[in-house]
């Protein structure tokens, strides 16, 4: 698992949750609710999904470090690693 | 995995129970489902969609409830309800097939406003019709558009007349904005509450009208589809008697066969006061009976099936909005019937593209006085449907002019009515209440701590309403309970 690929779902997420929303020049280093129309309830789909099709838990009080594309990928790629090493 | 269809529930507990398979009931259903909850849900009668379905007479079939989706936007508007409805259900736009209206009026004595899914027209309407009044409109407009608290919080809610009169001055342009909201979505007499009438306001004149070809067996059929998705358990024929207190919780839900079912929580679509009626607590047998927060008014529907299309007849519009009386008097009639205002719809009238129904439309529907058409015995109960049809279609043709009553009976090919009498047996609302209770129960709390209400009297209106009421009932109190705090600050600025 790299980082480019844990964005890469994080984008397929987005994508089944906002079909709506245009992800092709999405950047990775700008919060993705500047970029997108995502609320509060969108954001809550995200963690949901993260538990419901990878077994990843997001604990409340690290749901800032999903802001960005960027900050997702640190977060989020050595949890998959250790869910790959299990 | 498939969706089971049972006449019980397959589990002795689940972690939500779900009471009535409406639009809120189902919403609900495929949200918790979606995310991994064990969910039944639990609907007394054969047929889904509640208020919202349809039933076959003659080899037809005639939808009950929708004339339209309300809220509809067309795509790349953003944030509006039906964009977060879709989202959050998962379901792509095309699915639902929605088709926009052709164009609505309201239409009072001497005065007439025009409407479409585009805002403009209503405001160059009122700066025709009222050409003092549309600087005061616009900023009504405005103040509606600000409204964004669909959630509810606490505080008390102004009359919508009074917020009105703060912008307007003409009672006869008051009405006329008034009218289409209080007959799509208003549970109180006379007045709207402010929330209640942004919601509409945004709802059907900032956003507008539409509906799927096949109506709404189109989404009921999509909503469907989605919970077998999801995974989620629906019984049919399968109601319930009584929800058991014990210590401040539902601790059982007895069905109508008397077996007891558990859950972690339960959500009721059933409405505020029927719901609490359901609660026995052993130590006390007196349920807390919330008599009065009873909604009143109901309305009967005449339809008429003709031959052509609506525009053979020379009628083009949508949906009209039509008062005959002096002042428009929304309240629950004396007689049967209210025949002095009302609302007709062609369902005809949306753009289907190449697409058209094969034969026209006509429904009319009025106010009606619940306890008068309840009370009647059977063979009286028809004749009274009989009589009240055609005065209802009498008194609406007035508004439809080049059309008239020769015309229309040759080209007849079938009619029906459905009165509050018919309301109440697929509700099961007490008095047939259509929007419910007059008082809103906007966080879908109840005395009891795992007993949340969703559906109309969590005070979601309209159709988009009463999906989006199921789905924030299900994210607020099952799937976020303590989450929601972090989650704004994510989407507020720093």
């Amino acid at each position: 698992m790299t980082e480019e690929e844990c964005k890469q779902i994080v984008v397929k997420i987005i994508a089944d949750i906002a079909p709506d929303e245009d992800l092709n020049d999405l950047k990775d280093d700008v919060r993705l609710r500047d970029q997108l129309d995502l609320d509060s309830m969108d954001f809550l789909d995200i963690v949901m999904e993260l538990r419901k099709q990878h077994g990843i838990e997001v604990p409340e009080e690290d749901y800032p470090k999903l802001a960005s594309l960027d900050s997702c990928a640190e977060y989020l790629t050595p949890k998959f690693l250790e869910k790959q090493s299990v | 995995m498939p969706e089971t269809v049972l006449q019980a529930p397959g589990e002795s507990h689940y972690d939500v129970l779900i009471i009535g398979a409406g639009m809120a009931g189902m919403a609900a259903a495929i949200r918790l489902a979606h995310f991994g909850k064990k969910v039944c849900l639990l609907e007394r009668h054969t047929v889904i969609g509640g208020l919202n379905s349809f039933y076959k007479l003659g080899g037809r079939k005639y939808d009950v409830g929708l004339h339209a989706v309300t809220n509809y936007v067309p795509r790349g508007v953003r944030g509006t309800p039906l964009v977060k409805l879709l989202r959050q259900l998962r379901i792509h736009r095309e699915e639902l097939d929605l088709c926009e209206q052709l164009g609505s009026k309201v239409s009072f004595p001497g005065e007439e406003l025009t409407f479409t899914n585009d805002f403009s027209v209503l405001e160059s309407e009122v700066a025709r019709a009222f050409p003092g009044q549309v600087d005061g409109f616009r900023a009504l407009a405005g103040e509606v558009a600000a409204f964004g608290d669909l959630s509810g919080g606490g505080g008390g809610d102004p009359s919508a007349r009074s917020v009105i009169r703060s912008h307007i001055t003409d009672r006869g342009l008051e009405d006329m904005l008034l009218c289409p909201l209080m007959y799509y979505g208003s549970a109180r007499e006379g007045d709207m509450d402010y929330s209640q009438f942004a919601i509409m306001f945004q709802a059907v004149y900032l956003e507008g009208f539409a509906r799927p070809f096949e109506g709404v067996r189109r989404l009921t059929r999509t909503l469907l589809r989605k919970l077998r998705e999801a995974g989620a358990e629906r019984c049919m024929g399968c109601g319930v008697r009584e929800l058991r207190i014990d210590r401040g919780r539902v601790a059982g839900v007895i069905l109508d066969s008397g077996r007891e079912v558990t859950a972690g929580a339960v959500l009721s679509s059933a409405g505020v006061t029927e719901t609490l009626r359901l609660c026995r607590e052993a130590r006390e047998p007196e349920p807390p009976r919330n008599d009065d927060n009873v909604g009143r008014l109901s309305f009967v529907e005449s339809i008429t099936v003709f031959r052509g299309q609506p525009r053979d007849l020379g009628c083009d519009n949508t949906i009209i909005f039509y008062n005959d009386a002096g002042r428009f008097d929304y309240s629950v009639p004396g007689d049967l019937v209210d025949p002095r205002s009302g609302v007709i719809c062609f369902p005809n009238n949306f753009d289907y593209g190449d697409r058209q129904l094969p034969e026209g439309f006509f429904r009319i529907t009025c106010l009606a006085n619940c306890d008068g058409w309840c009370s009647l015995p059977e063979k009286e109960y028809r004749a009274q449907k009989e009589r009240w049809f055609e005065t209802m279609v009498a008194r609406a043709l007035k508004f439809l002019r080049p059309v008239n009553r020769e015309t229309l009976n040759e080209r007849t090919l079938a009619r029906d009515m459905f009165t509050p009498r018919t309301i109440t047996r697929y509700t099961g609302h007490i008095n047939g209440a259509v929007y419910g209770a007059p008082k809103k129960v906007k966080d879908g709390c109840t005395p009891y701590e795992n007993l949340f209400l969703c559906g109309t009297d969590q005070g979601f209106l309209g159709i988009t309403g009463a999906m989006l009421s199921g789905i924030s009932m299900a994210n607020r109190h099952v799937l976020s309970r303590k989450s929601d705090k972090s989650l704004e600050k994510m989407t507020q600025a720093p």
